[in-house]
């Protein structure tokens, strides 16, 4: 035991603790999370600053709204409804495409339009939102994901998630929904977590319920070796959030779209450790060699390029 | 800076709740363990004399300071009488009078006392410094006996207290000279006459003597009397000595009753008049014994402790000053092992749930119930209710079921079966929901976890928050809160692995990158 932990420490693994104590209450300013946990407020100050996120179509603010929720989908097709104060992932409902009066969620089940409106209702009564507070449901674009990632994931939008540390992308990993994580890419639920190799854009190794696994559990796609298309542009981007949220400590979620590129799709404050299994190694490297830049860069191109230097100096080759 | 801050923060919390805790015991005895015994001792005086149909008035010497012991009560049984306290100075005398008194009449004192925790800071020096007595006319042959007795004395002593030591071991003596035996006569050397006739000796020296009257503890000894013994003044403090021996101090089990030669007992209208004193103990837990110490010496730890509230709001605290500790368990589970839980407090307000349901039904409650509720849940969601009249059915559920039970062990005649209480409906229907939203966010088998986490951290909560000696340390103590305290805050500061990422980030140390790197 105290040999694992002895190894742990070396690998410069973060814990839980660790994260809370030494990483997000020094660095994440407790009034900057109303910008990060309202994914409304993120998205408004995210299109301000011309980041590219998907699109709002509509604002749900009452049951009574929601039952007419018709008016803000009226020519779209498919459109993702979410928690505006929700976490993990947790109450998102995909409507894929309609067919009369069904709605088809992106795993292909029908859904009755009463449905989606109790899910609605359920988004406002605060069940997915952080503490249970009434929510707001947010009426979005439905990522069109891009082609690359088509078969290494289970349904459901895969993800990217950067790790952005003092304004410098210091670890990203690329989520793959699974089967067992129902379509959602959250690794806590059983989506797939493959490591992204910072200076080239390209996954390293994979992991899944906490272990190292090779290959895509539901289809044995190979996970290694995946060439991230856009690679400098997300990188950027991911830098860029830093401004919106200066949070030392913050993770980004971005999903590549087919036609529009790098969308960001929600901020973090509080992103979690996986990352690290994805990666094969611990944060704190990462974190100690960008402390050591100091004083950093003020623009996202140069600090983008730190994050690649630091990468080098820590896996060469 | 914070670092230093918290640091001298535990630091002082600590200091000051071990400090509380080692005054209360030290100096009011409380016990550290529970269920512990200390005598007490009960000294009885019986006063009988023979009325003569006329008024009496009855003055007994009583004692005030106990000394080496403290005096937790004492009652005065007489009936017809009427009772006077009379204080004088260090003398203390109980005064009965009746208008009539005819026959037998029967009165009684009883003290009850135990050891003190502390001896009482250097026996308050308000002697005078007494006179010495004036050198008496011995006659003979009592005169050349004493001077010659005196005079071998004082060529062997030092001072005083050697001296009056030196003289009684001589004239003690199993084999006394002729001077001795003269002195002696024909007392008896535990009687009161004996302790008279030493200070009578002494006197000749001009030594300050007076006779002190002390009860023996000994267990179940009826019908005793007071032993005398002896105290001589040095010029600074007094000394006592064995009469018998010339041994100084007195035996630890000896009680100061009175001090001086004036007899014990005078009675004014009555006939044959006698005294006798019964001794005995009994065992008294530690902890009332302790408190009524504490009650007694007047110290300012008194106001510490809890036994002042009226006994419901002391159940009460009984309970609640466990919680604290219940926290620290979860606390514990949840920072340093890594146990998920269903939030916070829920483990802790089932932990006291199963205090009112018993752990054994507490847990069978808790399964069946959640179970039954969770399903309910599922089924309520299909109909899609909204959330709070969805969560208000499920309450309704577990009360039905809470109702079932009842009626079904009534009607097995389990007569022991669970003691119902509003406490766990609330708390059960609150675990269904939270459970339901994890279930529903996570899936089944997050809320499985949760849900067993917070089982298994509520039966330990449990075990501690009704463990005998915690319970008894902390009410006793409610200053090991401080300690509490500071161990939560230490807890605060724990920025090391939890035992479960221990496992959970094995693959990172224990599978190196270059093994699994796909070839294929």
């Amino acid at each position: 035991m105290f040999g694992r932990i002895a190894k742990l420490r070396a690998a410069g693994v973060v814990g839980i603790n660790q994260r809370n104590r030494g990483y997000i209450m020094p660095r994440n300013p407790r009034k900057l999370y109303a910008r990060v946990d309202d994914k409304v407020a993120t998205k408004r100050l995210a299109q301000a600053a011309g980041i590219a996120v998907p699109e709002l179509y509509g604002l749900v603010h009452s049951v009574r709204e929601a039952g007419h929720f018709d008016h803000f989908v009226e020519n779209r097709r498919d459109f993702v409804i979410k928690p505006a104060h929700g976490s993990g992932g947790k109450g998102i409902l995909v409507v894929a495409d309609r067919r009369r009066e069904l709605f088809l969620k992106g795993d292909g089940v029908a859904l009755t339009r009463a449905e989606v409106v109790h899910h609605m209702q359920n988004v406002l009564g605060g069940v997915y939102s952080l503490g249970g507070h009434p929510d707001q449901a947010i009426i979005e674009y439905r990522v069109k994901f891009d082609p690359v990632f088509e078969a290494v994931s289970y349904r459901g939008v895969p993800d990217i998630r950067v790790l952005v540390y003092r304004g410098v992308p210091a670890m990203a990993m690329l989520r793959l929904p699974t089967r067992r994580s129902d379509g959602r890419a959250n690794l806590h639920q059983g989506a797939v977590g493959v490591g992204i190799d910072m200076a080239r854009g390209r996954t390293t190794l994979a992991v899944c319920q906490n272990h190292r696994i090779v290959e895509h559990p539901d289809y044995g796609t190979p996970l290694a070796d995946i060439a991230i298309p856009g690679w400098d542009t997300l990188l950027e981007l991911a830098a860029r959030c830093h401004e919106l949220a200066p949070l030392g400590y913050l993770g980004v979620d971005i999903v590549l779209d087919a036609d529009l590129g790098p969308l960001v799709l929600e901020l973090n404050a509080r992103p979690g450790l996986a990352i690290q299994i994805a990666n094969g190694r611990g944060l704190r490297r990462s974190f100690d060699a960008i402390d050591q830049s100091d004083p950093l860069p003020l623009t996202a191109t140069a600090r983008a390029a730190l994050a690649r230097e630091v990468f080098l100096a820590q896996c060469p080759g | 800076m914070r670092r230093l801050q918290t640091l001298l923060l535990v630091t002082l919390l600590a200091t000051a709740a071990l400090a509380l805790v080692y005054l209360k015991v030290s100096q009011l005895g409380l016990p550290l363990t529970p269920g512990q015994l200390e005598p007490v001792w009960a000294v009885e005086a019986k006063i009988e004399f023979e009325g003569q149909g006329r008024g009496a008035l009855v003055k007994f010497d009583i004692p005030d300071e106990l000394g080496g012991f403290l005096r937790l009560d004492e009652y005065f049984v007489a009936r017809n009488y009427g009772l006077n306290i009379e204080q004088d100075g260090d003398d203390r005398r109980a005064e009965w009078s009746t208008r009539r008194a005819h026959g037998n009449q029967r009165l009684y004192y009883r003290t009850e006392m135990v050891p003190r925790a502390v001896e009482p800071a250097a026996a308050t020096p308000k002697d005078r410094q007494p006179k010495p007595p004036a050198k008496p006319k011995y006659e003979e042959p009592l005169a050349s006996a004493i001077q010659d007795v005196l005079g071998e004395v004082r060529a062997e002593s030092a001072n005083v207290f050697t001296f009056v030591s030196q003289l009684l071991v001589k004239l003690n003596a199993t084999n006394p000279d002729s001077n001795a035996e003269i002195i002696r006569g024909k007392l008896e050397r535990d009687s009161e006459a004996w302790v008279a006739r030493l200070q009578y000796v002494l006197a000749g020296a001009r030594i300050t003597t007076r006779m002190v009257r002390g009860a023996m503890l000994e267990d179940r000894s009826a019908n005793q009397h007071l032993v005398p013994w002896l105290e001589v003044h040095n010029g600074e403090r007094w000394e006592g000595f064995d009469p018998r021996t010339g041994h100084k101090g007195y035996p630890e089990n000896f009680v100061r009753w009175t001090v001086g030669d004036a007899p014990l007992l005078a009675i004014e209208g009555g006939n044959n008049a006698s005294v006798v004193f019964a001794v005995s103990r009994y065992a008294q837990s530690l902890t009332s014994v302790a408190r009524e110490r504490a009650e007694v010496s007047h110290s300012w730890l008194a106001n510490l402790l809890l036994f002042d509230l009226p006994v419901n709001t002391q159940n009460v605290y009984r309970i609640l000053l466990m919680v604290p500790l219940g926290a620290l368990i979860v606390a514990f589970m949840r920072t340093i092992v890594g146990i998920p839980t269903l939030g916070t407090f829920m483990p802790i307000l089932v932990a006291i749930a199963f205090r009112e349901t018993e752990l054994a039904w507490g847990i069978g409650l808790f399964v069946v119930v959640t179970l039954a509720g969770l399903s309910l849940r599922f089924y309520l969601e299909r109909l899609q209710l909204l959330l709070v009249p969805r969560l208000c059915s499920v309450l309704v559920l577990v009360v039905i079921l809470m109702l079932a039970i009842s009626l079904v062990s009534a009607k097995l005649g389990l007569d022991r079966g669970f003691s119902i209480a509003l406490f766990p409906v609330v708390i059960l229907t609150m675990v269904i929901e939270h459970m339901s939203v994890v279930w529903e966010e996570s899936g089944p088998g997050a809320a499985f976890k949760e849900g067993l986490g917070s089982l298994a951290v509520a039966i330990l909560g449990y075990l501690l928050m009704t463990n005998e000696y915690l319970t008894h340390v902390v009410f006793l103590f409610p200053e090991v809160l401080l300690l509490i305290l500071a161990l939560f805050i230490l807890l605060g500061r724990y920025t090391g692995y939890r035992v479960t990422e221990l496992l959970r980030f094995r693959d990172i140390v224990e599978a190196p990158s270059s093994d699994v790197r796909p070839d294929r």
